[in-house]
């Protein structure tokens, strides 16, 4: 054991102080330390994306990242992309859709989604794929998961189109 | 009451019951990251479990120090066998009346064996103390092929020394497990020996593991205030674990309350009991505060239920027209160093006797052959009923095989083989009675959708165009028609470790007319929650929106054999239908009285109880339920409540009809899926959505094994394939869209007629990707290549054809 | 995978890095963007007790198109070299090759300072970096010094750098001509099992001059003379492929894994050289 770090995240808005040893994995102390469960533990080789959250803007594999890297960054989970009022069009989307089945995938599934339409606003189901190639699900076999992204993503581009 | 007037047709759409794609209602949770998984559980002062495994698959354990171990501040305890011995917890039963090692006594029999539990304040302590843990070993030599291990001196399982009567008869040789037999040995080799036409082949269906993404792992909490334990963990059959823990431990089965939260996916892996489980309930008992042990993907992969691993062998003869005759078909089964299998106490083998498949052959025999090697045990029913994948790969693969000796189209062969709707129910030549089918019909419309004869004229044009020298791929024509059997089963011939194989559903009506319904299964993702509140809905006349559904409790649900083999809408919806029917039957005579009429002069009539043509004068079910609390009836006592434990009369026999186009580059050996069909025929459909959603799940699984999946070892029984880089789950990128259709074909013994689907599209889908490789190069003079068709094992059927010259 | 403690330094100058090194010597490990080193680490396979974020060093993550040159910072990501306009107008091979490199999210992650400093046989900006003859710039104790990208692979995880030294950016001349990153893996997040860089000046009709590497097919990348030799000066013909691709067959060693044996390596070499070599000349 190493001496602990007092770590500071913001973390789906909320400033979060803590103390953890440098070596623990970024999802570990969000699980743990902070009880935000979302986040899963899948693979542990940055393979299956079940941990992915948005770090400074980008999607990331929380598992592949310690916690001391991490360490003044803004995060956001899926607990903080909606509100059980007011959820986010994907969420929405994949219940409509039936783009999940045990769940497990499904919230780094969602959030890696987020950044995708955040950058490509309307895309192809190839670039769907291609931009969701980094989670596994086991479940699904992809195909509603694509459908489920694919509809957020027209139901977003309408909403804007209405709001211009 | 036929008519379909929209007021009725408005009321049956509110019940949202059978046959609608209603939501489901777990998601709300799950896109919003309250999943409950077991990894989510913290309670106050838990401990960390993390295990010593062994690096070899065959070893000596000749000493063990803990020393450093526990020096490292925050370690509790490190647990060895003989720690163990004295609770009489260093062995086990498994599931297939074998006995394992909780921690490694003596020896290590495969490479990731469990040697020493460490239990420690967090899972960083935790990880550290294993690597202070010294182990001694002296290598043994090592076993991982069967065949090798029948003819081996060196003896596996010393445990078992001398003991020439296993579980299921008698053993031939100190590495072997059993030996069982079905069907007429003698009949059957006298139809082959006097057949016009014998085609024979061996094939390997490789080992793999079904690999949910969520991992195994258990939380025990030993209050020792009150002797009660509380056990959560990833259980595909929580009541079973119950009882079995029950009897390890000797707490009595009342003071052990079982837990299966959310599960992230199950597929067979959390069937069975493993040391983790036992080692948390332990050192719970040991420290007295509640332990956590989570395995890590690698220990999942190496350790933890693999599934198939058969050797295969058969023979199959036929007429010169193409007429099956005759089947034999030998499997030498791999189970590793303890036989783990998750199969029905009576089959060691699982229903591999379902090998003759879709077609009414007369004659067959099967044996299998049990052997131990140094590889992790298991054996369970990947996403398929026990052992089916193996049985339908296996008739499938026979089938084509058959079809290029007599130089026939594989779909006619099939086609001239069904059994014909008229013979059902059919009793198959190894004893199975099918229930229902109507296979001509299921694939006269998959061959038409698909334009199989266009499709058979493009692939003989590509062929040419491949010899000319014009293209370098290939087109395969991957065609498979399966027979399932699932929904064990008769309690007459299906239990587990002496539990039958039932299941339950208990209802209560409460008194504004909403419900609670808790069934002995657990959903791993099948939507339960939404399916069975279907059912319920339209048996029962109460919103699916106002039931809420409930499992994985024991102390709440009750008693029930769990969710595995598609079992679920087979056993447990039955349960869940004929409670409905019990709550139905109370309802029935509480409207009369409130109707102030006879009992029969009343009928049911969506979400009501009119009178006899008299239809405004009615009650609904809410109103019932209301009056069947706070009413005194006269002969009736208060309450609406029902259970069900239902045993079923037969399996039930869903089928399907896929076919794969695909085209395979013949210089790098990488396939592309163009085209996948998948027909399945479930019976009476609860939720389509649901069903297309597994059958989308359960093909992309196939595509998994057929195309590369594998548990490799090499041959000093190290694991290859240890973490996701090399097991190979394929992602959005290497998956197609798959069509889907559908016939109905209703079980007729099933209270309505549904038979189940979850494991259908797996089962069928495996052979057909196989064939549509093997189909690419039949023109070449292929027969058979096995599994995985990974690209250098592609490759090398191309290049073995000379495709390369 | 829990990995071994360690103690943590994110320091704001280079300075302060090098001086971590010369501590700590071989204890101590730079990290970028951690995506090679993490696993390692988790599965106990690198001890590193001194871990050393090169993430708060400024100037790292530059990318620099100008006057002919490009200079790509170390912490660059992968990401940035897919989404950067101007570099991918000036040398398109890199954003072709980076899109095959992992997923997306650790293509945010991953860095060409990591992927190109380790060694790791796996990785395939080493022998995109030897195709465009690259430089790799390194700092030391003893101030800065650039190595030829075709001289810096010793053997798997052996390379030019010292345990002191940190590779601080990687520069080349704007390649022309044509280009391709040809790329044959099992899955998305597969290491290749067999990789082609090429590029090709195309003039009159002949090849005027061609560079050609592959990736995965021994322990360090292969940059083939011969291979580039075989095809200058001619019209890029089926036989000037065929003999580079049998010069680059010449030169490479590949070892059997779970992507297959030697002969199937080899003969895929050869096809996706091939491949590469048709799409490099076709865009020349």
């Amino acid at each position: 054991m190493t001496e602990k770090m007092h770590i500071k995240l913001k973390v789906n808005g909320e400033d979060k102080e803590f103390l953890a040893e440098p070596r623990e994995l970024l999802i570990y102390a969000l699980r743990e330390k902070l009880n935000i469960t979302g986040p899963h533990v899948g693979c542990e080789t940055s393979h299956c994306g079940a941990c992915t959250v948005t770090l400074n803007g980008k999607s990331v594999k929380s598992c592949t990242m310690f916690v001391a890297q991490a360490n003044g960054a803004e995060i956001t989970t899926i607990e903080g992309i909606g509100t059980p009022d007011a959820l986010h069009v994907l969420q929405e989307s994949f219940r409509e859709h039936h783009g999940l089945q045990c769940g497990f995938c499904t919230p780094g599934m969602i959030m890696r989604a987020t950044k995708l339409l955040e950058e490509n606003p309307t895309p192809t189901e190839e670039e769907v794929r291609f931009g969701m190639a980094g989670n596994i699900c086991r479940c699904t076999g992809y195909q509603n998961i694509v459908k489920s992204i694919l509809a957020a993503a027209s139901e977003l581009n309408a909403a804007k189109e209405a709001a211009q | 009451m036929n008519d379909l007037s929209p007021e009725r047709q408005e009321r049956s759409a509110n019940l949202k019951g059978m046959g609608c794609s209603r939501k489901r209602v777990e998601d709300a949770r799950f896109t919003q990251g309250k999943g409950n998984y077991v990894d989510d559980i913290k309670l106050d002062g838990m401990l960390h479990g993390d295990f010593v495994r062994s690096p070899y698959a065959h070893a000596r354990v000749v000493s063990i120090n803990k020393d450093a171990a526990l020096a490292l501040p925050g370690v509790v305890a490190v647990l060895t066998a003989e720690d163990l011995a004295p609770l009489n917890l260093h062995w086990m039963p498994t599931l297939a009346g074998d006995k394992q090692m909780v921690l490694a006594d003596g020896k290590v029999l495969f490479q990731g064996q469990e040697v020493a539990f460490v239990v420690a304040s967090d899972r960083y302590v935790a990880a550290d103390a294993v690597e202070l843990v010294e182990v001694e070993y002296e290598e043994l030599p090592v076993i991982t092929d069967p065949f090798e291990s029948l003819k081996s001196d060196v003896v596996l399982r010393e445990d078992l020394a001398g003991q020439t009567e296993g579980a299921h008869g008698p053993r031939k040789h100190h590495n072997h497990i059993f030996t069982w037999e079905q069907g007429e040995e003698a009949a059957t080799n006298q139809v082959i020996d006097n057949a016009d036409i014998v085609a024979e082949e061996s094939m390997y269906y490789h080992r793999t593991h079904p690999c949910p993404l969520e991992t195994c792992g258990s939380v025990a909490s030993m209050d020792k205030v009150n002797g009660k334990l509380t056990l959560w963990g990833t259980f595909q059959a929580p009541h079973v674990v119950r009882t079995v823990a029950s009897l390890l431990s000797g707490i009595e089965e009342h003071n052990i309350r079982v837990i299966s939260p959310d599960i992230g996916g199950g597929f067979g892996n959390k069937v069975g009991v493993y040391p983790g489980y036992v080692c948390s309930i332990v050192a719970s008992i040991v420290t007295g505060v509640p332990v956590k042990w989570v395995e890590d993907r690698m220990e999942n992969l190496m350790s933890t239920a693999f599934a198939r691993d058969y050797h295969m062998t058969g023979k199959i003869a036929a007429t010169k027209d193409g007429k099956i005759t005759g089947l034999h078909c030998h499997v030498t089964a791999d189970h590793g160093g303890f036989d783990a299998c998750a199969d029905p106490t009576k089959f060691p083998a699982g229903f591999m006797n379902i090998c003759t498949g879709s077609y009414d052959i007369p004659t067959a025999y099967l044996a299998v052959d049990g052997v131990y090697t140094n590889k992790a045990p298991g054996g369970v029913s990947y996403r398929c009923s026990f052992r089916v994948t193996e049985a339908v790969y296996f008739i499938e693969r026979m089938i084509e095989v058959l079809a290029i000796k007599l130089d026939m189209d594989a779909a006619e062969l099939r086609r001239i083989n069904f059994i014909k709707k008229e013979q059902f129910p059919y009793t198959a030549a190894l004893g199975w009675e099918y229930d229902s089918g109507d296979y001509h019909t299921a694939w006269d419309k998959a061959l038409k959708s698909v334009d199989y004869e266009g499709l058979r004229k493009e692939q003989a044009e590509r062929v040419e165009a491949f010899k000319r020298g014009e293209t370098r791929t290939l087109m395969g024509i991957g065609l498979s028609f399966f027979t399932e059997i699932v929904g064990a089963g008769p309690v007459k011939n299906c239990d587990i470790l002496g539990m039958g194989m039932f299941d339950s559903c208990e209802i209560r009506i409460h008194p504004t007319g909403s419900a609670i319904a808790r069934l002995g299964t657990i959903s791993q993702g099948q939507g339960h929650a939404t399916t069975f509140a279907q059912i319920l809905a339209s048996e029962i006349g109460i919103s699916a929106d106002s039931i809420t559904i409930e499992e994985g409790d024991t102390d709440t649900a009750p008693y029930g054999l769990g969710t595995y083999g598609s079992r679920s809408t087979p056993v447990a919806g039955a349960a869940t239908a004929l409670a409905g029917r019990k709550i139905r039957a109370k309802a029935q005579m509480i409207a009369a009285y409130l109707l102030e009429v006879h009992d029969d002069d009343v009928e049911f009539d969506i979400d009501r109880f009119v009178v006899k043509g008299a239809p405004e004068k009615f009650k609904t079910m809410k109103e019932i339920a209301y009056a069947a609390y706070n009413q005194a009836i006269p002969g009736i006592e208060p309450g609406l409540e029902a259970v069900s434990y239902y045993d079923p009369p037969n399996m039930t026999y869903p089928f399907g009809a896929y076919v794969c186009v695909m085209d395979i580059d013949v210089d790098t050996g990488v396939p592309e899926i163009r085209r996948f069909y998948a027909l399945d025929d479930c019976g009476t459909r609860i939720n389509p959505m649901i069903i297309e959603g597994q059958v989308h799940g359960g093909l992309t699984e196939a595509l998994a094994v057929a195309l590369g999946q594998e548990i490799a070892y090499d041959e000093l029984g190290n694991v290859k394939t240890g973490t996701l880089m090399d097991f190979f789950l394929p992602t959005a990128w290497e998956v197609p869209n798959y069509e889907t259709d559908y016939t109905v074909t209703p079980s007729p013994h099933h209270p309505i007629g549904a038979k189940g689907v979850g494991e259908s599209p797996h089962v069928g889908g495996v052979p057909c990707f196989s064939n549509a490789i093997q189909d690419a190069f039949r023109p070449f003079g292929n027969t058979h290549t096995n599994m995985p068709h990974d690209h250098w094992r592609i490759w090398q059927t191309a290049n073995g054809l000379g495709l390369h010259d | 995978m829990i990995p071994a403690a360690f103690d943590y330094y994110r320091p704001k100058k280079m300075d302060d890095v090098i001086a971590l090194l010369e501590q700590h010597g071989d204890d101590a490990r730079v990290m970028a963007g951690g995506h090679s080193l993490i696993p390692m680490m988790k599965l106990r396979m690198a001890e590193v007790p001194h871990l050393i974020d090169l993430q708060d060093i400024e100037g790292l993550s530059d990318i620099s198109v100008e006057g002919g040159k490009i200079t790509l910072g170390a912490m660059v990501t992968q990401h940035d070299l897919i989404n950067h306009a101007g570099l991918t107008a000036a040398a398109p091979i890199l954003r072709e090759a980076a899109l095959q490199i992992a997923d997306p999210q650790v293509r945010y992650m991953g860095t060409v300072g990591g992927n190109v400093a380790n060694g790791d046989p796996g990785n395939d900006m080493p022998g995109l970096m030897q195709c465009l003859d690259a430089q790799i710039n390194l700092v030391g104790p003893n101030g800065t010094r650039s190595v030829a990208a075709r001289e810096y692979y010793e053997a798997a995880y052996m390379t030019d750098r010292e345990d002191d030294e940190v590779l601080v950016s990687i520069s080349f001349d704007t390649p022309s001509g044509g280009f391709a990153y040809e790329k044959q893996k099992r899955k998305i997040g597969d290491y290749a099992t067999a990789a082609a860089a090429v590029q090709i000046v195309k003039d009159g009709g002949k090849v005027a001059a061609a560079s050609i590497a592959m990736t995965n097919l021994s322990d360090v990348p292969v940059w083939s003379e011969g291979a580039c030799d075989a095809l200058v000066g001619t019209s890029c013909d089926a036989a000037a492929m065929k003999a580079a691709a049998a010069a680059m067959l010449g030169d490479i060693d590949p070892s059997e894994d779970n992507r297959g044996p030697v002969a199937f390596k080899r003969h895929v070499a050869g096809v996706i050289l091939t491949r590469a070599i048709t799409r490099a000349w076709d865009r020349a």
